[in-house]
């Protein structure tokens, strides 16, 4: 892209003199009629779908039982604050998690990429480790380190349920996260690398200094999205016994047969994860918008 | 006094041949130029002399040492030497000061006050001083290129390495970044330098070296090289960039 040296004010005066011609009048109006077209047929198409969704649904034969045992609006304000006492157990572990993964798939990352001689073990242990934990099910992993860890009886070991199930995720979902990050620091250009070096920045300074913040940068908007799929893998936990939102809505249910308490526990969920999905969904736009701005410079 | 000297420099990338039996002298305050049509060898060479490609064969000696030994410490052997990149590879998250002051900081142990002070002065020298807190992508191809010849200045190289710096410049933008390699010329800056204008190899060099195939074909004054040149794959080379106006 070319940049003239005109002076700026000499483009505003130029703007605002500016009025457009009959042509540009006319293309006005029918842009707009094409608008008001697109925005009428876009209201239309919703109104179709979601009408035929309601209908199939309430016209359905077991519509009456599911109603009342789904969605019994006042037993669901009864057990309102006990499923949320349980999402408390969900945000606190998604929080303490979050922070333990960052740290170890960082390093993860960092040591998958690395080039040392010395650092062969690790590179060779962080690649088994992230191949093993993204191999497995997260159900299974917790259930192996929940009732695998106290089996061993080993002293001073915790047999927490809490601290057991927050092991288990901070476990897989390091491995995910480090995949991640690895990627974002693939896809900085070796030219960034090449250029550091030759200014004589050793390896680990090329690193810290121009590498991982353009990787971080890029792979922000992908670890927001672990980041939801982690508020919503606390509820597993649940098989272990903590009593997150999942499972006081699961004390609820079996004691009345209602599953009202689930419904109450999707909507908590989906009350935290749904602006978290449309902050992530920004944050992705406005750094697409940025390379692009980049990519024009 | 010898800045740098190659002798007989081998390099293939698989089974081609990129740089064969390449040799070169290099005397303090000297600017020698590379020429030659693209795929001749002449980055490959600048990388090399820079170790961010090895050599299959030959020696690079710079001030006296031997570079291409593979004991030697890369990172103590960069510091002597500055590159600027034909797609000017600036530090797109860090400033244009930020960018300048990173390997005096880092690699040269200044202190932040003294880095950003020379850097401000050297800003200023080449009229870019209003541009200091502006991000790479905020300039003109121009401007950032001026800014990426500052970087590599700010380390105080022996030697500076310049790989067809113009080449990603509009024809407007070209002479601004010619003019601050003409001040580096003047301030007896030893570099070598590969480009695709002429008329500046004229102005500039001491030594012309036209490479084809990985060889050097030619040497001598830019006078003798692109005025007076003895061998046909010369004499055919710059009727080829005479046609395209390039002369």
């Amino acid at each position: 892209m070319t940049k003239t040296n005109s002076p700026i004010h000499q483009q505003v005066s130029r703007a605002v003199s500016w009025s457009p011609s009959p042509r540009e009048q006319d293309r006005a109006r029918i842009r707009k009629l094409i608008l008001r077209r697109r925005i009428l047929v876009s209201v239309i198409s919703s109104a179709i779908v979601l009408g035929l969704f309601v209908t199939v649904l309430i016209t359905s034969p077991g519509w009456k039982v599911v109603k009342t045992t789904f969605f019994d609006v006042n037993y669901g304000r009864q057990v309102l604050h006990l499923v949320a006492r349980g999402l408390i157990t969900n945000i606190q572990l998604t929080i303490i998690a979050s922070i333990a993964i960052g740290l170890i798939s960082l390093l993860l990352a960092l040591g998958r990429t690395s080039r040392s001689a010395a650092l062969t073990p690790l590179r060779f242990l962080a690649t088994a480790y992230v191949d093993i934990f993204r191999g497995i099910p997260l159900i299974l992993v917790i259930l192996l380190i929940g009732f695998g860890i106290p089996a061993l009886q080993l002293q001073g070991v915790t047999s927490n349920v809490f601290v057991l199930g927050t092991t288990a995720i901070v476990l897989t979902y390091s491995a995910y996260v480090a995949e991640v990050i690895r990627s974002g620091i693939l896809s900085v250009h070796p030219s960034q690398r090449a250029a550091a070096r030759s200014l004589g920045l050793t390896h680990n300074q090329t690193m810290r200094h121009v590498v991982l913040p353009q990787a971080i940068r890029r792979v922000v908007p992908p670890i927001l999205n672990d980041f939801i799929s982690l508020l919503k893998d606390t509820g597993l936990v649940s098989i272990l016994g903590v009593i997150d939102a999942v499972r006081a809505g699961q004390i609820e249910s079996s004691r009345t047969f209602n599953y009202t308490p689930y419904v109450v526990a999707a909507v908590l969920f989906l009350l935290i994860t749904i602006p978290l999905t449309r902050y992530t969904d920004y944050v992705l736009m406005k750094s697409i918008d940025k390379q692009n701005a980049q990519g024009a410079a | 006094m010898n800045v740098l000297e190659l002798i007989n420099l081998r390099k293939s990338f698989g089974s081609e041949l990129v740089l064969s039996d390449v040799s070169l002298t290099v005397p303090e305050h000297t600017a020698t130029v590379l020429i030659g049509a693209s795929g001749s060898g002449k980055s490959t060479l600048l990388r090399c002399i820079n170790l961010l490609d090895s050599i299959d064969d030959g020696q690079i000696i710079l001030d006296g040492e031997e570079i291409s030994d593979p004991l030697i410490d890369v990172d103590q052997v960069r510091r002597k030497l500055g590159m600027v990149f034909q797609a000017f590879n600036l530090f797109p998250h860090k400033s244009v000061l930020e960018n300048i002051t990173l390997a005096p900081i880092k690699v040269h142990g200044l202190s932040r006050d003294e880095a950003i002070a020379q850097a401000r002065e050297l800003l200023n020298r080449f009229g870019l001083s209003d541009k200091a807190d502006q991000y790479p992508d905020r300039l003109s191809g121009g401007q950032q290129q001026r800014v990426a010849i500052i970087r590599s200045l700010a380390v105080k190289p022996r030697l500076l390495l310049l790989d067809e710096v113009t080449s990603a410049l509009d024809p407007v933008l070209v002479n601004e970044v010619l003019a601050v390699v003409r001040d580096l010329k003047q301030d007896g800056i030893t570099m070598v330098l590969a480009t695709h204008e002429m008329g500046f190899a004229t102005q500039v060099a001491d030594e012309v070296c036209f490479l084809e195939h990985g060889e050097i074909v030619e040497r001598g004054t830019a006078d003798q090289v692109l005025h007076d040149p003895q061998m046909t794959q010369t004499q055919d080379f710059l009727r080829r960039v005479h046609e395209a106006g390039r002369l």
